[in-house]
């Protein structure tokens, strides 16, 4: 029960949910709301731990998983942007589409561990920098650091660069967008695939590096949807994702490691003596998610803040609307 | 709205076919049978393709389904007990989703269902020689009771706060899923066993098996009771929903919510009462799962009912009285996906079918012209 560890794990669980809401957040923000990060994390588990197994190369695998995750996450925009479906439902579509492939095409799949993982390592002169370098920079997986990169990219990437304001004109007012003579539909179609391939990195993430194997629908356990609302929760920006993805991580690590020994601070662990007390504790990220969503709530509602104008309108051209 | 749309696809370059969406301004009445029964065959052959990939043999294994459903009055039987707890869901599903309301959390308030059941019998606030006249109405008002309670939470937090009730019902049922093992390991734990004792059969709806004494042809047929109260609920659903009311105010309310609210119809009133219903019937559900079927509180009582439901509830144009065949179609995939290997694909065909009917919306809303556009000069 050292606290170091348990929050040194916990950043290597958050960067899990960190891929998944950062993807969710790119694709939102051009106005595609996509409900299928769960069933595309799966996909992308399921792809990277079949190509590890064949080709023994965890690289080649994290790239496949991206891809393929992309490549689905293409059937809801083609289904969302094109034929102007409603986005809720296809997205849950997309998410059973997804759950159920990776359950069929990973039937024969090892259950526990893979051959080669992504390498982990310490960053030289960062990991001796007290409390923070043991958490942050001590024998984290490549993934964790990608991660630390990945926040302030996509920060400026969307609030700094043209490409990033395209992306938020065709989410706030793609008619304007359109007038302007930027791309709206092709848009939407890049950023939902840059959304599923982040969501395959997830994926890959757990499977290859934070809890290595295929464990079917246990492999994600519903990390999808918290992601989903860890979006709300961010108000779309990267860096309140990454808080909000560290928190949950080291929460969901710390459910796991408290019921482990038997003394905590010298007093009996009830949750060692009675350990159905348990399933108290692992309903807790799910209710934190909920908490997290109502505060998400108020503070949107009383700053006037929100979702992306055209989250989940469809854009055509001459419709009145956004 | 109704102006012809020339935008998408984009016509690029100089290929020589237009395709153009035109807003349909009536659908002829065949129309949605034809372009969901379309839907389904197309789902079917995508999943044949992916079975053919994943080294099955696709229509070997959809003959066999069809023998393991249909074949035999037993199996029958068996078909209908899982359509069973999926006409309630899938009303629960129809009910929400009328008002737009995503309650994706129908798996959970299924669960706080069989568990409100279930503590009139163990808690036990009857006596387990309780006539069955009173113990099983106890027992489904208990079980609506704790579903509606599942649907309340999602209910206020949404017309109060504004919260996405999609993450909070799907969140709901990871909780109800804990709530029910705590009671199953520590509190009701049959000797540490993961399940609780068996319910004294004043608590158990009747089958059909029961009457094999009078009527020998029915030895061994599972269907219980639970089916006939399906399909009084899914029938009092569609009344509420398109012969009522309060039903025209909340597909109002789903279809245009501010011409809804210049009606003055109380929106978030209407929000909360519309997810007690829904899961009312989902809880309901489960009450009829573990008293028809089971006969204790166990853990593993639902292959994914819930999220099934939703599939059946759109399938039927969230109308409740079609909910009752596509349920058996329905009852009928997971009875007989039971036996197929690999084990996934039932839950793979329901998710491909959802994904066809959601694309061929399309042709329900949008006429498609193709248009050859001649050489321009």
């Amino acid at each position: 029960m050292d606290p170091i560890i348990i929050l040194q794990a916990g950043v290597a669980s958050g960067t899990v949910l960190l891929f998944a809401t950062i993807g969710e957040i790119i694709a939102e923000r051009s106005g595609v709301m996509n409900l299928g990060v769960e069933g595309m994390m799966l996909i992308g588990a399921m792809t990277s731990m079949s190509v590890v197994l064949a080709t023994g190369n965890p690289w080649i695998a994290v790239l496949v998983a991206m891809f393929a995750a992309g490549l689905l996450s293409q059937i809801h925009a083609v289904i969302a942007i094109r034929f102007r479906a409603d986005q809720v439902v296809s997205g849950l579509a997309l998410n059973f589409a997804g759950i159920g492939l990776a359950l069929v095409l990973g039937e024969t799949l090892n259950k526990a561990g893979a051959l080669s993982l992504l390498p982990a390592f310490s960053i030289p002169v960062l990991s001796a920098i007290p409390v923070l370098g043991p958490i942050f920079f001590t024998q984290q997986s490549v993934m964790v650091y990608v991660g630390y990169l990945l926040v302030p990219a996509a920060w400026l990437f969307i609030n700094r660069t043209r490409p990033g304001m395209h992306l938020r004109a065709i989410g706030e007012f793609p008619a304007a967008a359109d007038a302007l003579g930027i791309n709206v539909a092709g848009l939407r179609h890049l950023y939902v695939f840059i959304g599923g391939m982040l969501a395959g990195l997830a994926g890959a993430t757990i499977s290859l590096a934070v809890s290595p194997g295929w464990f079917s629908e246990m492999t994600t356990s519903g990390q999808g949807w918290i992601a989903i609302g860890l979006v709300i929760f961010a108000q779309w920006d990267p860096v309140r994702a990454a808080v909000g993805s560290y928190t949950f991580g080291a929460l969901r690590r710390l459910i796991l490691d408290i019921q482990g020994p038997t003394t905590i601070l010298s007093l009996r662990n009830p949750f060692y003596y009675m350990p159905y007390w348990g399933f108290f504790l692992e309903m807790l990220p799910y209710l934190f998610t909920i908490a997290v969503l109502v505060i998400g709530s108020r503070e949107a509602m009383r700053k006037r803040l929100g979702a992306p104008s055209a989250l989940g309108i469809p854009y055509v051209r001459g419709e009145r609307g956004l | 709205m109704t102006t012809p749309d020339r935008a998408v696809p984009r016509p690029r370059g100089r290929f020589p076919v237009e395709i153009r969406l035109e807003p349909r301004t009536a659908q002829p009445r065949w129309l949605g049978l034809a372009v969901s029964t379309g839907a389904v065959i197309v789902a079917l052959l995508l999943g044949a393709i992916v079975m053919a990939a994943a080294g099955g043999d696709p229509f070997r294994a959809y003959g066999f389904m069809v023998k393991a459903a249909f074949g035999e009055a037993g199996v029958f039987s068996d078909t209908m007990v899982k359509a069973t707890p999926l006409i309630l869901l899938g009303a629960a599903c129809a009910v929400a989703f009328s008002m737009k309301l995503w309650n994706i959390g129908a798996e959970g308030q299924f669960f706080l269902g069989a568990f409100g059941a279930s503590a009139v019998v163990l808690t036990p606030l009857l006596p387990p020689e309780t006539s069955p006249w009173i113990m099983i109405p106890a027992m489904i008002l208990a079980g609506m009771l704790a579903g509606a309670l599942w649907g309340f939470i999602p209910g206020i937090l949404k017309a109060k706060l504004n919260v996405n009730e999609i993450i909070t019902t799907l969140m709901l049922n990871y909780v109800a899923v804990n709530w029910n093992n705590f009671f199953i390991y520590a509190v009701w734990s049959e000797g540490g066993f993961q399940m609780t004792h068996k319910f004294p059969a004043t608590a158990w709806l009747p089958r059909l098996a029961d009457y094999a004494k009078q009527f020998p042809q029915l030895r061994g047929l599972t269907t219980h009771l639970g089916l006939v109260i399906a399909l009084v609920a899914a029938v009092i659903a569609w009344w509420i929903l398109y012969r009522s009311r309060w039903g025209y105010e909340i597909r109002l309310a789903g279809d245009n919510p501010r011409a809804a609210k210049y009606a003055g119809i109380n929106i978030s009133r209407n929000t909360i009462l519309v997810m007690m219903l829904s899961g009312a019937l989902a809880g309901l559900a489960g009450m009829s799962e573990i008293s028809g079927v089971v006969h204790r509180l166990q853990g593993s009582i639902s292959p994914g009912y819930g999220f099934s439901a939703i599939i059946v509830a759109w399938l039927a144009k969230l109308n409740p009285l079609a909910v009752i065949p596509v349920s058996v179609l329905f009852g009928a995939l997971i009875q007989a996906g039971r036996e197929i290997q690999p084990s996934g694909v039932p839950k793979m065909i329901q998710g491909i079918v959802l994904v066809c009917l959601i694309g061929s919306d399309l042709l329900l809303r949008y006429r498609v012209r193709i248009l050859v556009r001649r050489q321009e000069a």
